[in-house]
Parts: C-alpha cells; sequence; structure tokens
C-alpha cells in the first residue's frame, strides 16, 4: 500500500477493537514466566555452551598481546575467542566504532576475548585468568574540556547550522531578552534485560537468538560485519525486556557469540554483564547547550537560539539537542547550530527520544525562564508561540498540532491556577511545594513496514511481522487492527514477531513502532479482505467483515467457507512518499509537575505529575498509558538523579550498575495521570495514529526543573538536579 | 567466582573452630553482601562455614533491662520487633531505610555489621583499590568521589561504612559479643568495632581471623524521641549521602550518630555535649573534615540534616 492521500472513513474508525483498553495480550505469557527472552532460550539450539566476556581494563591504547595459558587450563574451558584472531569487523548498521576483532582499544570494557566453557561459573571464573599486556595511550575522556573547542557537526549537507532571518539583529533590539547555558549529563538506557544471544549455526547459515528492537537492520547488520549473505542469516527476537534505543543496533554479544559458535563448533550463548551495558554498549551523551531568546513585552518571540554541544568517539552525531527548536515555536529570526566534541568514552548513541529529551530540558527551562522575566504565566507563554506550520518552512504546515489544547487541558486538570507564583512561596512544614509544567514535544515519523496474515481453515488469523514488542504492546495492538480488520474477536488473533524470516517491519524505535506497524498490517488486512471478498464475487469496499463473516448486499459468508479449499494468505506493507516532505509531522503533550522539595536536605521528591497528550488515534489506550508513564517515570530519573559520572582521568562510566546509576524506584513516583486528546491525523498514517512511546519522557525533566524553582527560588541548570548544586542556596536553617 | 568448600555448622563454637581450621574461610548466613563480592573475585574465601544452623536467630531480655539481638536475626525481624518497634525505635528505623524488602527478609544482625563499602572502585577490579588490593593506591581520591568520606578518612583510602543499622545501633550504645576459635568469648563496644583506615584499609574490625559475632546487646531503654533520617538521591534502595541517628530529649538534648561519611558510623562526644546547638554539634562532628571538591557538600548536610532532625524531635510539622 502506497500511503499517498490521507484517508478517507476506513474500517478501523468503526473503533470496535482498536482504541478499545485492552489488556496485554502476552501479559499471561509474561507473568507466569513463559515469555522466552534471549538467554532463557534453552530448547532453541541443543548442546549450548556459555561464552563470557574479557572486557578491556583501559580506555584507550592496544593489546599488545594475551596469554591464555591459565585460563585455557580451566576446567570446562571449551575455547577462548580472542579479539587479535580476528581482523576489526566492518561497521554494522549505527556503529561508530567496531564492536570487535583488532588490537586497538577506543573504550572501556570493550570485547578483548570470549572464554567459552560448559556453564557459565566456568567461563567467567576462566574469563578472569585472561591476561591481558596494554599498551596505553591517554585518551580525552573529559567533555568540559574539550566542548569549548568543539567544531560544528557536519550533515550531509554540509555543517549542521540553520538561519532564518537575522537572529543577531533581533536579538539585540528585542525589549526583553535572556542568554542561559543548560548541562544535561550522560545517560544510561539501564532496560532490565541486558544484552543477550545465543547463535548456532547451520553449515553457512547462522541463527541469532537475541534482544534487539530493529530486526531488518540487524540482519543486514550481522551479515556485513561476519560476511555472510544475508539469506543465510536469520535473527529471532519475540521479547524484550526493554531496549530505550539500547537494542537498535546489533551488540558485541550477537558477533562474539556467532564467532565463538563456529570457533567452538556449537551454539554458543552470552549476555553482558550489567557494567558492560554501562560502558560497553551505548550511552546518551552529554550535551552543553546555550539558549539566547528575544521577545516582545506580550511574550511573542523574535529571536530564538540554541547552540548544542555534545561528544562521540569518531566525532560524528552525539545529543541533537536542537531539533525541536527549529519546530517548536513561531519566531521569525532563528539560529540553531550543533557541535561535536571527539571524545574517547564509549559509543554515543540513540537514547529513548533521542535529540529532544536533552534540548527539551533546556529548551523548556529556558522558556520558563524568559516567562519569569516577562512576568507571564509559563503556560500562556507557550500559547502566544504557537504556530500551525514548521517556523523555518512555513509552506510546510502541521498535519495535526493540539499543543494548545494540550497545555490547556492539562492546566486544568492538574489546577495550575491554583499553585502559588511566588519562588518559595510555598511551605507544608518543613516541605516547600513547586509546581512546574513545560511542553513535551517529539516528532512521529513515517517509516516502511511489512506484515502477512494467515487466514486459516478454522478462521483463525495469524499474524506475521519482524515487528519486536519491547514492552510496548506491539503484539496487543497488532492483534487489535487485525481483528478490527476482519471482524473477529482478539482470540481469534495470533500475533507472531521478532524473526527476521518474517516481512520487515518498521521495528521498535523513535516512537514509530506503533503507527507504522499497524499500518503494514492494516495493509495486509486490507489484501486479505479483497481476496476474501473476490472469492464471494462481492466489492471489497462495501463488504462488510463482522462476527466472522462477510456481508454484503444482503448476502452474508462465513469467512471459514472462504478458507475451505485451505488457509489464505496476504502480504502487503504501507510505504509513505511525499506527506512527510508536504507536513510536518509531530506529537505533543503538555506536562505539569508538583514537587517537594524538604527546606534542610534539599531533597527533593515529586508528589504528582501529569501529562495531557495529543498523538492521533490511540491505538489501545491502556498500553498507551503504560508508555506514557513508563516515560514520564525516566523523565523524573534524567531530572532527578541520572548521570553516568567519569572518570575523566581513565575513561571509564564509574557508576557502572544498578546501584551507582540511580533510576527512579516505586517511592519516588506517587501519582502519574495521563490524559490523551481526542484527534486523528490521516496524514501520519492509515491508522490515524501516531507515535506516543517517546512523548511521555520529552518535557519531563524541565518541568522538574521549573518546579524546583518554583519551590526554592534556586534556579539549577545542571542536570540532574541533585542536592548538592543547591543546598546552600536553600534558606538558612 | 573461584572454587570453595563448604560445610555447615551448628554452634557458635564449632563454628569459630571450624573458620580457625581452615584458612582462608569466611562465616556466611544471608550471603546478601559476600556472594555478590565473590562473584566479583573481590572476595576470595577458600571455606565458607554456613552459620546458619547455630541458633543465634532469637532476640531476649537481658538481665540489665536491654536485648541480646542474635547474630542470625534477620533484619525484618529485628525491625519489626515490637520491643524494638518500642523501646529503639531509631534501630527500627535505620534498618527499614536499608536495602530492600527482599534483601532485608535475608540479611542478618552479625552479617549487616560486616558489610563493606559500595565504594566504586572498590568494586571494579580494573581500578586501583588498597582495601580490595594493599598496596595499589586508591583511585577514589582524584575520582568519582560524591558518596565517599568526609571524616575518618585516610591518604589510604576514603571509603565510607555503608550501612543504616549500625549507625543506630551507635547511638544506642550497643555491644557486639564474639565467640573466638578458642572457645573464648568478648564484648566489644560498637563504636570500637570498626576501625578507621589508616594505612590498613583492608582491616575493617577489630574481629581476630576466625572470630564470630554471636549478638549485638542494647542496655536499657533510653526514652526520648527516636529518629532516623536518610538523606539519599532516591527515596529507596540507595545508600545514604548523609544520615542520622538521633535520640532527642523534649529540650533537644541527646545523642546523636552520622551515617554515610566515615569508615564507621560517627558519634562524637562533644557534639553531643553541644546539642541543642545544632551549629556547634555539626561543627564537631565534622572537625578535621579532608573532603574532596565533589564530596564537599557533605559537611552542609550534616549540619542542615541535624537541624532537620532537631526540629523533627520539637514536633514540627513533618
Amino acid at each position: 500500500m502506497k500511503y499517498t492521500t490521507p484517508a478517507g472513513d476506513t474500517v478501523i474508525d468503526r473503533q470496535r477493537v482498536v482504541g478499545q483498553p485492552t489488556t496485554r495480550i502476552d501479559g499471561p505469557l509474561k507473568v507466569t514466566g513463559h515469555a522466552p527472552y534471549a538467554y532463557e532460550r534453552h530448547d532453541v539450539a541443543a548442546n549450548q555452551a556459555y561464552g563470557y566476556i574479557v572486557p578491556s581494563a583501559i580506555a584507550k591504547g592496544r593489546v599488545r598481546s594475551i596469554d591464555l595459558a591459565e585460563a585455557k587450563a580451566q576446567p570446562g574451558v571449551i575455547t577462548i575467542l580472542t579479539t587479535t584472531e580476528v581482523d576489526e569487523l566492518p561497521l554494522g548498521m549505527g556503529h561508530t566504532v567496531p564492536l570487535f576483532g583488532g588490537s586497538e582499544i577506543r573504550f572501556y570494557h570493550q570485547a578483548l576475548a570470549l572464554v567459552v566453557a560448559e556453564t557459565f561459573e566456568q567461563a567467567r571464573a576462566a574469563a578472569k585468568l585472561v591476561r591481558v599486556d596494554y599498551e596505553r595511550t591517554q585518551g580525552n575522556h573529559d567533555f568540559h574540556a574539550l566542548a569549548p573547542d568543539a567544531p560544528l557537526v557536519e550533515g550531509s549537507d554540509g555543517p549542521d547550522v540553520s538561519k532564518v532571518g537575522d537572529f543577531e539583529a533581533a536579538y539585540a533590539s528585542a525589549p526583553v531578552s535572556i542568554d542561559v547555558t543548560y548541562e544535561t549529563p550522560h545517560e544510561s538506557h539501564a532496560m532490565m534485560e541486558p544484552h543477550a544471544s545465543i547463535a548456532a549455526w547451520e553449515g553457512e547459515k547462522l541463527t541469532i537468538w537475541t534482544s534487539n528492537q530493529m530486526i531488518a537492520w540487524s540482519k543486514q547488520a550481522v551479515a556485513k560485519m561476519l560476511d555472510l549473505d544475508p539469506a543465510n542469516v536469520r535473527l529471532d527476537s519475540p521479547f524484550l525486556g526493554g531496549g530505550f534505543g539500547a537494542k537498535l543496533f546489533v551488540r558485541v554479544d550477537a558477533v562474539v557469540a556467532a564467532l565463538a559458535a563456529k570457533k567452538a563448533g556449537r551454539p554458543v550463548k552470552v549476555m553482558l554483564d550489567r557494567p558492560l551495558v554501562f560502558n560497553n554498549t551505548t550511552h546518551r551523551s552529554a550535551t552543553i547547550q546555550r539558549l539566547r531568546f528575544g521577545a516582545e513585552r506580550d511574550g511573542r518571540l523574535t529571536a530564538i537560539s540554541h547552540e548544542c554541544t555534545s561528544g562521540n568517539l569518531a566525532g560524528q552525531e552525539g545529543e541533537n539537542g536542537i531539533a525541536q527548536t527549529r519546530l517548536l515555536y513561531a519566531g521569525a529570526n532563528r539560529y540553531t547550530a550543533q557541535r561535536i566534541a571527539r571524545l574517547d568514552l564509549p559509543e554515543a548513541n540513540a537514547m529513548r527520544a533521542p535529540g529532544e529529551t536533552a534540548g527539551l530540558m533546556a529548551l523548556e527551562g529556558a522558556m520558563d525562564e524568559l516567562a519569569e522575566k516577562l512576568g507571564m504565566d509559563p503556560v500562556e507563554l507557550r500559547i502566544v508561540n504557537d504556530t500551525q506550520v514548521d517556523p523555518e518552512t512555513p509552506n510546510r504546515p502541521y498535519s495535526s498540532r493540539m499543543m494548545v489544547e494540550c497545555l490547556r487541558r492539562g492546566a486544568e486538570a492538574f489546577g495550575w491556577d491554583k499553585r502559588n507564583k511566588t519562588p518559595g512561596g510555598m511551605r507544608e512544614g518543613r516541605w516547600l511545594i513547586g509546581h512546574g509544567m513545560a511542553v513535551g514535544f517529539r516528532n512521529s515519523v513515517q517509516m516502511k513496514s511489512a506484515a502477512r496474515v494467515r487466514l486459516s481453515s478454522n478462521g483463525k488469523l495469524t499474524v506475521e511481522t519482524d515487528m519486536t514488542d519491547i514492552g510496548t504492546g506491539s503484539y496487543t495492538i497488532l492483534a487489535q487492527t487485525a481483528a478490527e480488520m476482519l471482524g473477529l474477536p482478539l482470540e481469534d488473533v495470533t500475533v507472531t514477531l521478532g524473526d527476521s524470516d518474517m516481512p520487515a517491519s518498521c521495528g521498535s524505535g523513535g516512537q514509530w513502532g506503533a503507527q507504522n506497524s499497524t499500518s503494514g498490517v492494516y495493509a495486509a488486512c486490507v489484501k486479505l479482505r479483497e481476496d476474501i471478498a473476490e472469492r464471494f464475487a462481492m466489492d471489497p469496499n462495501t463488504a462488510e467483515f463482522a462476527d466472522g463473516e462477510i456481508r454484503s448486499g444482503g448476502e452474508s459468508r462465513k469467512l471459514t467457507e472462504a478458507t475451505a479449499s485451505g488457509e489464505i494468505v496476504a502480504e502487503d506493507s504501507v510505504e509513505y512518499d511525499e506527506l512527510s516532505k508536504k507536513y510536518q509531522q509531530s506529537t505533543f503533550a503538555g506536562h505539569f509537575v508538583e514537587i517537594a522539595v524538604d527546606a534542610y536536605t534539599g531533597e527533593t521528591y515529586v508528589r504528582r505529575m501529569l501529562a495531557a497528550c495529543a498523538a492521533g488515534r490511540i491505538l489501545n489506550p491502556i498500553s498507551a498509558r503504560s508508555q506514557v508513564i513508563g516515560a514520564m517515570t525516566m523523565g523524573v530519573g534524567g531530572a532527578l538523579t541520572e548521570e553516568l559520572a567519569v572518570d575523566t582521568r581513565f575513561g571509564f562510566f564509574v557508576n557502572h550498575d544498578l546501584a551507582g546509576y540511580e533510576v527512579p524506584v516505586h517511592a519516588d513516583i506517587p501519582h502519574q495521570e495521563v490524559i490523551f486528546l481526542d484527534e486523528l491525523d490521516a496524514i501520519a498514517s492509515p491508522m490515524k495514529a501516531k507515535g506516543v512511546g517517546e512523548l511521555g519522557l520529552c518535557g519531563v525533566g524541565a518541568a522538574v526543573a521549573n518546579a524546583l524553582y518554583n519551590a526554592t527560588g534556586v534556579r539549577v541548570r545542571e542536570y540532574p538536579l541533585t542536592l548538592d548544586k543547591y543546598l546552600d542556596q536553600l534558606p538558612a536553617v | 567466582m573461584k572454587p570453595f568448600s563448604y560445610e555447615r555448622v551448628s554452634s557458635p563454637a564449632e563454628a569459630a573452630a571450624a573458620a580457625a581450621r581452615a584458612g582462608g574461610a569466611k562465616f556466611i548466613a544471608g550471603g546478601t553482601n559476600l556472594l555478590d563480592l565473590m562473584k566479583l573475585e573481590i572476595e576470595t574465601p577458600r571455606h565458607l562455614v554456613d552459620v546458619t544452623g547455630t541458633g543465634l536467630d532469637a532476640i531476649t531480655e537481658t538481665d540489665e533491662g536491654g536485648l541480646r539481638i542474635g547474630a542470625l536475626v534477620s533484619n525484618t525481624a529485628l525491625a519489626s520487633d515490637e520491643r524494638v518497634k518500642r523501646d529503639y525505635a531509631v534501630l527500627s528505623r535505620a534498618i527499614v531505610a536499608g536495602a530492600s524488602g527482599q534483601l532485608r527478609n535475608k540479611a542478618t544482625t552479625g552479617g549487616n555489621l560486616l558489610q563493606r563499602t559500595r565504594c566504586p572502585y572498590f568494586y571494579d577490579t580494573n581500578q586501583a583499590c588498597n582495601k580490595r588490593k594493599p598496596g595499589s593506591g586508591c583511585a577514589a581520591k582524584e575520582g568519582v568521589s560524591r558518596q565517599l568520606g568526609i571524616v575518618g578518612v585516610s591518604d589510604a583510602c576514603i571509603a565510607t561504612y555503608p550501612g543504616d543499622m549500625a549507625v543506630a545501633l551507635r547511638v544506642l550504645d550497643a555491644v557486639v559479643e564474639t565467640v573466638k576459635a578458642d572457645g573464648t568469648t568478648r564484648a566489644i563496644p560498637l563504636g570500637e568495632f570498626h576501625r578507621l583506615w589508616g594505612d590498613t584499609p583492608h582491616i575493617e574490625t577489630v574481629l581476630e581471623p576466625g572470630e564470630m559475632i554471636t549478638a549485638v546487646t542494647l542496655p536499657k531503654p533510653l526514652g526520648g524521641t527516636h529518629i532516623y533520617h536518610k538523606v539519599r538521591d532516591r527515596r529507596s534502595y540507595a545508600f545514604a549521602l548523609v544520615s542520622v541517628a538521633a535520640v532527642l530529649d523534649a529540650d533537644g538534648k541527646g545523642r546523636v550518630a552520622i551515617g554515610g561519611i566515615a569508615p564507621r558510623p560517627w558519634r562524637v562526644e562533644a557534639a553531643d555535649a553541644a546539642l541543642p546547638d545544632v551549629k556547634a554539634a555539626a561543627r564537631a562532628l565534622t572537625q578535621g573534615a579532608s573532603p574532596t571538591d565533589q564530596n564537599a557538600f557533605k559537611i552542609a548536610l550534616v549540619e542542615r540534616t541535624l537541624a532537620g532532625v532537631m526540629a523533627k524531635a520539637r514536633g514540627e510539622a513533618a
């Protein structure tokens, strides 16, 4: 299906199944421990051996030699794969530096060897006895030292600078202006399930059972890295214990498992130790962001500038904090630029809502500062700067944009007007109470996505696609889509995901999964409906599918009649064309937060938070809400506690476990409310849905920081907002 | 994990003798810290003596009107004991401020006293650490040190004792009872139980090899208001930046011990004497502090947390 013009009325608009609050169809498997996660797939290949990675003890340098004598002599050891016995692997999709091979060390905990043994414990014990002789060189590990000289990011069209109008002149002449700099730290995805893979060879054919968000990309990457025909590579990842972007691209577990399985002549399984999740894989880069606004006294922005510096290993893109600033607010004169420091730390890459998460932490903090300087309500400041078109390209309207409605609905439901506007002005006993808000913004992305549907002779439907469910609810919304299209009860639909032998989907990432993967299933179901209708000489456009029947012109036939001679299979994809060029497609939220700060100790706790979201059709209010409150929780972590602490001498993230890297615990998140606004966006997708999985994160950090200011009168521009950064500015005790 | 042998014993004397017999032995009860450290090969005992069958799991009243807490009493059982909640509430509150429900079910009174520091450089075996590998240096001093100690630390080590329970035991003047390999017993005031690091940060307590904790005794109840305030970055499952255990009278006099700043629960006579003067007490508690740039805020945090505790004791709204 080529999606070139917005859909009119469709079967989905009935919303008999789609849009209904349906609990996860895979829920029982998960709560009973029967959902097979990568490392637990004992049944997929016989005779699995255990691999354990020997990670580099230095951040930069070279391996002189590796002494395996002692390790090899340990009980149970089958083989040891070392980095020096293979050439540096080519870069796979999304990789900044090679995952394995060669003698160069580019980051701490880089995999240097894999010990393969009969048991996990034997492999781990022997791995400790692999002796690596290092030649250490000093790297550049200090982002703050490098940032001032960081060059502009080089994009495919040249340096990443955008100028509209004359920012400098407008800024200089603006009656009200601000110039502020915010910093965000390095952050880790810290998902529950570490990266894990089991690899097995049958001749030249390689199968990897793994934990991966993007099956089609990753299959190509494995083929490229290992120099295989893609037809000989199969990936299977039906369940993931979280990803947040850490599993967008193949990581080292998959490639060393494959290489070691070949060497050992039997299947090998590898899971990354928790510290390796922090230092061996990817993270969100720290940023330093300068924002300058010029505004009229009525709040209208006349000059907007946002410059962001981040870091990464090879000096390409890090964290693009300016992306949303090019789109979010009106303003005639604009300057945005992105710089990148070449930083010797583990690879920076996409983490949930890359760009907007860090960018809005700065932009929406700066907007709060401007509102204060103007003496304006922060909500009203956003509203007067609303735009319904891409402000850099005004002939590109938004497909739908309900930012103002999100703010109004959210403010009302939260009781925004009841807050005390005076910073430090509200106290309950020892607690300083503060309220803050921010706009949430995240693009909705159109991606090709394919699916196959099979209607079996018993009238049950199977959906097959390599789409992944990373905890998001993909199984459920795909089943809802197919059930709606064929007029079947939900329990008659089976969904099979994550297998690269199935049609290539959009995968899970960038909050593009839901609307595109359901649209792919929609397209396949349209074909299936046509096939069935033709068999009964009915018009597929007017025929109604309901209660396991197809009905047209007073005639009614059971679907099982159509499949009497065998199952009917249909496959199609949704593909997009010009719609994303003609229309800016984004999702919006109003985030509102109430916090309490201990006036003595500075401890800051969120008391309640609310998000009002507009994201097109909400395919399943339960799973969508789960996505949003999970993202809001992640936003609280980013605001208050999460930071990868860098040892700038040795170049590694020191707090590389879940005790040291503090994500929120239940006690940190007492009350969350989510409101979904009614919105259908036929431009965004045939399902009239947009993304929602990352929207809940975007803006939360700034809402918390703005609440901290409202509570205390202290403006902290360096995240996370730990008490050591403002303790000395709290009232004396 | 290195191979080790394992045996179960049924009495404290047997435990101490078993540990003395086998070189490189460690006692294991809940194992909540020891097993983690063994997996990382930070602890590499050659022999484990499982003491969970020694019967030391009762809380009994002493002739002096206090309590004797068996070394195997779990954190959960101790924190929820009615006598502890009534007469030693600071202890109950300190325990539930630590770890998680699951860990507290496994962790024991004796083991908790022996939990090792959470300094990240102690945990990362690639890094220099005098505590893990004597003489290798201290990577933490010039490194990431926000969580680490400010008083009682040394050039060799700036780690802290990480626990909560012991901070309350310190303010209560608890005494640790032990049995040695030769069968003799002794009583060690908690204030003398943990050593300051000095040049030998790998030696953390005054226990001799093979000496086993059998009980912790509490003197008769002190009365007063019992408060434990643990300041941390998130609301649960985090180690203290600073914690205050306090037993205070209505006039604000009493005693305090501080966690999260030193190699042991930090109690200073002059600070107790200075109460209710918060500033003077905090000055006494942080006297001679040698913080890093990253943890210097703990000096102010001690004072502010103490002020908050005093306010709470005065009955100001929570």
